[in-house]
C-alpha cells in the first residue's frame, strides 16, 4: 500500500489580470514505506507547491491525492490538519523553529496535538528524541543560542517525534555549510531508516539530491524522473 | 466511547498546556494586557461597590429619617391656623389606630430641653416619640436600649440621647442610671438617660427623643403654640398603604369636626428616595459601563496586534497537527486566563481601595455603621473580566483561524 499518490495532479492560481498561472501540471507520483525521493529544480519551479501538495497543506486544482489510499478530498479540515500531525513531519529550509522556546519545549509541541499516551509522555518522548540526534545536552537551549546545525537537527528531531510515515524535508540543508548540511542529511536519512518512514526532499543542490533512490526534476510545472550524476 | 472521552479530555488539558506556556512565553505582554484589564477591573469593582454602599447608607439615613417602607404621617390644621387641639387629635388617632389594627404606631413631635450640663445650660432639641418609633425608624442604639414600655410607667422622664449628648455627660455607664437635670418652667425635672444613638461625624450637637407621655412635665403651657400640634406616624404594610390614606384622612377628619383637616401622607424612604437611588444606580452603571469598554477595547488592540506577529508561529503549529479549533481554542484561553487572573487581581486591588478608613468616610458620609463591602460588586468584575477576556480573545481566535498554513508559513 502506497503512503501518498499523486494522479494528474495540477495546481494554478488566478492572476490579477483574470488569467491564471499554471504553477504545476500533470504531475503523477507515487511514495511508499521507506522511499527514498529528491526533487530537484529552479526557483519558482513549483517545488514548495508541490510540498504543500504532499503535505496535505494545499489542494490540487485538477487531479486527485490519495493518501493511504484514501482521496484527500474526502477528509475534512480537522481531519487533515489531525492526519498530518500524525503520519506526517516536516523539515523546513529556515528551521522554522517556536523562537524563546527551548529545545525541549520545540520537539515536544507536536506532541500536544497528540490525543493519546504519548501527550502524557512528551516530556520523555521529546528528551529521548533530542538524545537521538545528539543534543541531549541542549534540551533547555532556545534556538537563539544553537547553531544552525544544531537547530536543524531540533527541527528533525520535532519532524520525528510523533514517527511519522512521511517525512518532507524542504531545502533541509540550504541555509547549512556543506559539511554541516552532509552531516544533518546523514541524520535525517538515519532516523527515516530507523522508523521505515519515507522521505522526499525537495532540493535544487544534486550533491543532496544524489542521496535518494528515486530522483526527479520539476521544470515548467512537469515533474519528470530526472538522472542524477 | 469511553476513548473518545479520553481524546476529548486529553485536547482539553493540552490546550490549557499550551495556552500556559504561551502565557509564560509572553509574560511581558501579558502584563501589560494584565496592566489594563485590573485597572478596569478595579475601577468597575471600585464604582459598584462604592455606588452600592453609598446607597445602602443612604437608605438608612433615610429610613432613620422618614420610616420603613410604608410609613404614613399624619399631619393635621385649622381653617382658621389655630392648632388643633392635641388631646383630641391623639385621642382620634389612638382610636383610628385601634379600629384599623395597626401595631406600630407613635405620635412625633418636637420640642426643646433647657438640659444642665456640667458645663453650662444648654438648649437641646428633643423629639417627641412613642415606643414604637425605635423599631419603624430602625433607631440604632450604642449604649442601653430603646424606649420600652417600662419607661413609661417611671416617674422620671426616660431620655435617648445622642453620642454627643452623652458625651457632654461624660460618658457615664448607663447600668448605673445616670440623671440629667432639666430646666423646666415648673422647675427642675429630673431624667434618667436610657439610651444613647449614635452621633454622624458631622453632628456635634446634643440632642434626644423623650417619650411624647412624659413629654408635659417638661414643656410649658405655651409648647403647643411654639412648637405646632404633633404629627403621628403609622408603619403599615406597603401594598395597603394607599387603602389606608383615604380612610385614615376620612376616619380621624370626620373625628375632629368642621373646620379641622387631617392629611395622611406616605413619609417612608420608598416613596421619596426611590427616584433618586435609580438616577444614582443608572449613573454608577454607566460610568462602569464606559470604564469596562475602555479596558476591553485596549485588550482586543494588544491582542490583534500580539496575534499578527504569531501567525507564521500559528502556521507551524498547524503543520504539526494544530486543528483551526485547536488553535481557537488556545488563542481564547489565553485571553481569559489572563483577563481572569487580572480580574482577581483588580478585585483585591478594589476591596482594598473601598473599605480604607479615607474611602469609608467619604462616601458612607459620616453614617455611623457602614455597609460591608458587597459580594455582588466583586462577582460583577470576575464576571465582567471573564466576558471581556473571551470577547477580547474572540476577534484573534477568528483571525487566528482564517489564517491559511501556506500563508503562515511565508508570513
Amino acid at each position: 500500500m502506497s503512503i501518498l499518490r499523486l494522479e494528474q495532479v495540477s495546481r494554478s492560481v488566478p492572476l490579477p489580470d483574470g488569467g491564471r498561472l499554471t504553477i504545476l501540471s500533470g504531475v503523477d507520483l507515487e511514495v511508499g514505506d521507506g522511499d527514498r525521493v529528491s526533487v530537484v529544480g529552479r526557483s519558482g519551479s513549483g517545488k514548495s507547491t508541490l510540498l504543500n501538495i504532499l503535505g496535505l497543506i494545499d489542494a490540487p486544482t485538477t487531479g486527485e491525492v490519495h493518501f493511504e489510499e484514501v482521496p484527500a478530498r474526502t477528509f475534512s479540515g480537522a481531519g487533515r490538519d489531525r492526519l498530518r500531525g500524525r503520519k506526517i513531519g516536516f523539515v523546513f529550509q529556515q528551521f522554522n523553529l517556536l523562537p524563546r522556546r527551548s529545545a525541549l519545549e520545540n520537539v515536544l509541541t507536536p506532541l500536544l496535538y497528540d490525543g493519546g499516551r504519548d501527550f502524557w509522555r512528551r516530556r520523555a518522548i521529546a528528551t529521548r528524541m533530542l538524545e537521538s540526534v545528539g543534543l541531549g545536552h541542549r534540551l533547555d537551549s532556545p534556538p537563539e543560542r544553537l547553531s544552525g546545525g544544531e537547530q536543524q537537527r531540533v527541527a528533525i528531531a520535532r519532524a520525528l517525534v510523533r514517527r511519522p510515515r512521511l517525512i518532507l524535508a524542504d531545502e533541509p540543508t540550504g541555509a547549512l555549510d556543506l559539511e554541516t548540511g552532509g552531516s544533518v542529511m546523514e541524520l535525517l536519512e538515519q532516523v527515516a531508516d530507523e522508523t521505515d518512514a519515507a522521505l522526499v526532499t525537495i532540493t535544487h543542490d544534486p550533491n543532496i539530491a544524489a542521496r535518494a533512490s528515486r530522483h526527479y526534476r520539476l521544470e515548467g510545472g512537469a515533474l519528470a524522473p530526472a538522472v542524477v550524476a | 466511547m469511553t476513548g473518545a472521552l479520553s481524546r476529548f479530555l486529553t485536547g482539553l488539558v493540552g490546550a490549557v498546556v499550551e495556552a500556559w506556556a504561551e502565557l509564560r512565553v509572553h509574560r511581558g505582554r501579558v502584563l501589560l494586557s494584565l496592566i489594563g484589564v485590573g485597572v478596569a477591573v478595579c475601577a468597575l469593582t471600585a464604582v459598584v461597590a462604592a455606588g452600592a454602599i453609598a446607597e445602602q447608607a443612604l437608605r438608612e439615613v433615610s429610613e432613620r429619617g422618614g420610616g420603613r417602607a410604608a410609613t404614613l404621617s399624619l399631619s393635621s390644621w385649622t381653617d382658621d391656623g389655630t392648632p388643633v387641639a392635641a388631646d383630641d387629635l391623639r385621642t382620634a388617632f389612638r382610636t383610628a389606630v385601634d379600629r384599623y389594627g395597626i401595631d406600630y404606631a407613635s405620635e412625633h413631635g418636637w420640642g426643646e430641653n433647657r438640659v444642665r450640663f456640667p458645663d453650662g445650660i444648654t438648649a437641646v432639641p428633643a423629639e417627641l416619640v412613642d415606643v414604637p418609633f425605635g423599631e419603624m425608624h430602625r433607631v440604632d442604639v450604642i449604649e442601653g436600649g430603646w424606649f420600652t414600655a417600662a419607661d413609661e410607667r417611671r416617674m422620671a422622664p426616660a431620655l435617648v440621647v445622642n453620642e454627643r449628648f452623652w458625651e457632654r455627660l461624660g460618658s457615664p455607664d448607663l447600668r448605673t442610671h445616670p440623671t440629667v437635670t432639666i430646666a423646666a418652667p415648673a422647675g427642675d425635672v429630673t431624667a434618667v438617660v436610657v439610651g444613647v444613638t449614635p452621633s454622624p461625624t458631622w453632628d456635634q450637637a446634643p440632642s434626644s427623643f423623650l417619650l411624647a407621655s412624659q413629654a408635659a412635665a417638661l414643656r410649658g403651657p405655651d409648647a403647643d403654640a411654639m412648637y405646632g400640634t404633633p404629627n403621628f406616624e403609622m408603619w403599615v404594610p406597603p401594598d395597603i398603604a394607599e387603602q389606608l390614606i383615604g380612610r385614615l384622612s376620612a376616619d380621624i377628619g370626620g373625628q375632629l369636626g368642621e373646620g379641622v383637616h387631617v392629611d395622611v401622607f406616605r413619609n417612608d424612604f420608598a416613596e421619596q428616595n426611590a427616584s433618586s437611588i435609580e438616577q444614582m444606580q443608572l449613573i454608577v452603571g454607566g460610568i462602569a459601563v464606559v470604564v469596562l469598554l475602555l479596558g476591553a477595547l485596549g485588550l482586543v488592540n494588544i491582542a490583534l496586534v500580539t496575534v499578527r506577529t504569531r501567525i507564521r508561529e500559528i502556521g507551524i503549529r498547524r503543520t504539526f497537527g494544530a486543528t483551526g479549533g485547536r488553535i481557537f481554542f488556545s488563542v481564547m484561553m489565553e485571553s481569559v486566563v489572563a483577563t481572569v487572573a487580572a480580574g482577581v487581581v483588580g478585585v483585591m486591588l478594589a476591596v482594598l481601595l473601598v473599605k480604607n478608613p479615607i474611602t469609608t468616610d467619604l462616601i458612607g458620609q459620616g453614617v455611623a455603621d457602614v455597609p460591608p463591602f458587597p459580594m455582588e460588586a466583586a462577582g460583577a468584575g470576575l464576571l465582567a473580566a471573564t466576558i471581556v477576556g473571551a470577547l477580547a480573545g474572540l476577534v484573534p481566535a477568528l483571525v487566528a483561524v482564517r489564517v491559511k498554513v501556506i500563508d503562515a508559513l511565508r508570513y
